[in-house]
């Protein structure tokens, strides 16, 4: 039962994690490359909080306050580059993320930071608790998607430039998906490291934010259900086939080339033809 | 004095070592609809530009209703009342033509994403939205995506986005092109219409008959100099005017 509930909790945080990035290249256009450094904001900030004795719990807003902090500073420095120079800005984020925890004792340097905490209330209140979370997220994220900063979000998402002529301050929304997307990924860092207990930097370098950009394009890009649906699958399928593990970044590669080269829309655009295919029928 | 509108006062640019306006000055009333003509590489476009905010000026100002907004950012000015269409088309393509609208007629919440937050209600824009896509004849159009339509259906749109923002100052840029005769004149006949419900536009235009037919006021730049301002016959009799822009001899 342990280890289905070990399963459960890493499906629920990468749901999390693959939701946060959902908003900011989902919803708001902007490619990131470097999202796992704010997992690993999160999930430093949580751990070193909670090891100097603060409630795990309470360690969730500062994790979240601090990534979404660095996201605010990263969203203004990224506000003057768009598409592939966005993309190539954000995938330094991560180096230099890995980069200075390696260089810092007090991080734990190449070794990490082993020891941190268990939850008090166990396996299944973390799983109970990752999947609040999740819930409050998800929720939060349809209501963005349902109300006129969505609405904004889908303009800014197609073209910037005509996003500001219909009156949309671009670099405020931009900055606002940073905010709400980094937020998110350092409360998934925040679990993820009282899920594992020891975290290091290799955890959350450049094949982690591939990975969680596989999982939103995979899903659908800017689909909130198809999101979910390809980070709960694309998370479990390493945990039950060894294998998959072993060559993930060789999958997630083939899965992100596939996805790009023949369903562009992901999962959720599949299911919308095939729906419309039996209507058709 | 009577506040006009516009004012365009001494306005350079320059990109590079290319100057491509030079100590430009022009102003338009309210209610007025004016004409911009000019040859190819006059600086057209880039005047528009400098209004909009898009390019800052090396030197000179812009006025609306007496307030210099030359400062302001574009998004600024969106927000104080000048708005453009766009010479190339670009609407947003995953939005029904409704919606296109709809979201240019969402105001201040759309200065503010917390604000923005709060709203989920669209039925209001979406009925200002409605009847903007009657005035420019899409009202039957309305759900259909932009990639459903031809130009000229789009030309419609992008006059029907920028009046959803509620403009005082409506600038075109070359609303005609690209369009059939009979589309050409319904829109120039659209166009003339608009400063009888209190707004002033400036109309950048190759399409001279119909310019002469709509626009009561005309100005000519020529390589980034204002050459000609005033009545528009007026203005195309002038023999520099013809020299310039129409190649004849006067």
């Amino acid at each position: 039962m342990t280890y289905e509930i070990v399963v459960l909790t890493n499906m629920a945080i990468a749901v999390l994690f693959a939701l946060s990035l959902n908003v900011i290249t989902g919803f708001c256009g902007q490619v990131s490359l470097g999202h796992a450094a704010f997992l690993g904001i999160g999930a430093y900030t949580s751990a070193m909080l909670s090891k100097a004795g603060v409630p795990i719990v309470i360690t969730f807003i500062p994790a979240m306050g601090m990534a979404a902090l660095i996201g605010l500073i990263v969203g203004v420095a990224s506000l003057r580059v768009r598409h592939d120079f966005l993309a190539i800005t954000t995938m330094g984020v991560v180096f230099l993320f890995t980069g200075i925890v390696r260089k810092q004792e007090l991080l734990g340097g190449e070794i990490g930071i082993a020891g941190i905490p268990a939850p008090d209330f166990g396996r299944i209140g973390l799983l109970m608790t990752s999947l609040l979370c999740v819930l409050a997220y998800l929720l939060f994220t349809i209501w963005i998607r349902r109300s006129w900063t969505g609405f904004a979000f889908d303009s800014i998402s197609e073209d910037e430039d005509t996003a500001t002529l219909l009156g949309i301050n671009v670099p405020k929304f931009k900055l606002f998906a940073f905010i709400v997307g980094t937020a998110g990924a350092g409360l998934a860092g925040a679990l993820y490291a009282h899920q594992v207990r020891f975290i290091g930097p290799d955890s959350f370098g450049f094949v982690e934010s591939i990975s969680v950009l596989a999982m939103v394009i995979v899903g659908g890009i800017g689909s909130i259900w198809g999101v979910i649906l390809s980070a709960a699958f694309l998370s479990a399928l390493p945990q039950f086939f060894q294998v998959i593990d072993d060559y993930k970044l060789l999958v997630y590669g083939l899965l992100l080339f596939g996805a790009m080269r023949f369903a562009p829309d992901g999962i959720d655009g599949l299911l919308r033809k095939v729906s419309r295919w039996r209507a058709v029928k | 004095m009577t506040t006009k509108r516009l004012q365009i006062k001494n306005v350079s640019v320059k990109f590079g070592g290319l100057s491509a306006l030079q100590d430009v000055s022009f102003e338009i009333d309210d209610n007025q609809l004016l004409g911009f003509i000019g040859p190819n590489g006059a600086g057209k476009t880039t005047l528009m530009r400098v209004i909009m905010g898009m390019i800052t000026p090396l030197s000179g100002s812009v006025f609306l209703d007496g307030k210099n907004i030359t400062g302001l950012k574009s998004v600024q000015r969106i927000h104080a009342g000048v708005a453009l269409g766009q010479q190339i088309v670009k609407p947003l393509r995953q939005m029904s033509l409704l919606d296109n609208v709809a979201l240019a007629s969402g105001g201040a919440k759309l200065l503010s994403p917390l604000r923005a937050l709060m709203v989920r209600e669209r039925s209001e824009e979406r009925e200002v939205a409605q009847e903007l896509l009657i005035q420019v004849g899409l009202g039957d159009h309305a759900q259909k995506l932009p990639n459903e339509l031809p130009l000229g259906f789009l030309k419609r749109l992008e006059v029907a986005r920028a009046l959803a923002l509620n403009p005082l100052l409506l600038l075109l840029d070359e609303p005609l092109a690209g369009l059939s005769k009979p589309e050409a004149e319904q829109m120039a006949d659209l166009i003339a219409s608009l400063p009888r419900k209190g707004l002033s536009v400036i109309m950048i235009e190759h399409n001279l008959p119909q310019v002469q037919r709509v626009c009561p006021t005309l100005y000519v730049q020529s390589n980034g100099r204002a050459l000609a301002f005033g009545a528009t016959n007026k203005v195309i009799a002038e023999p520099e005017v013809r020299r310039a822009y129409l190649g004849v001899d006067a």
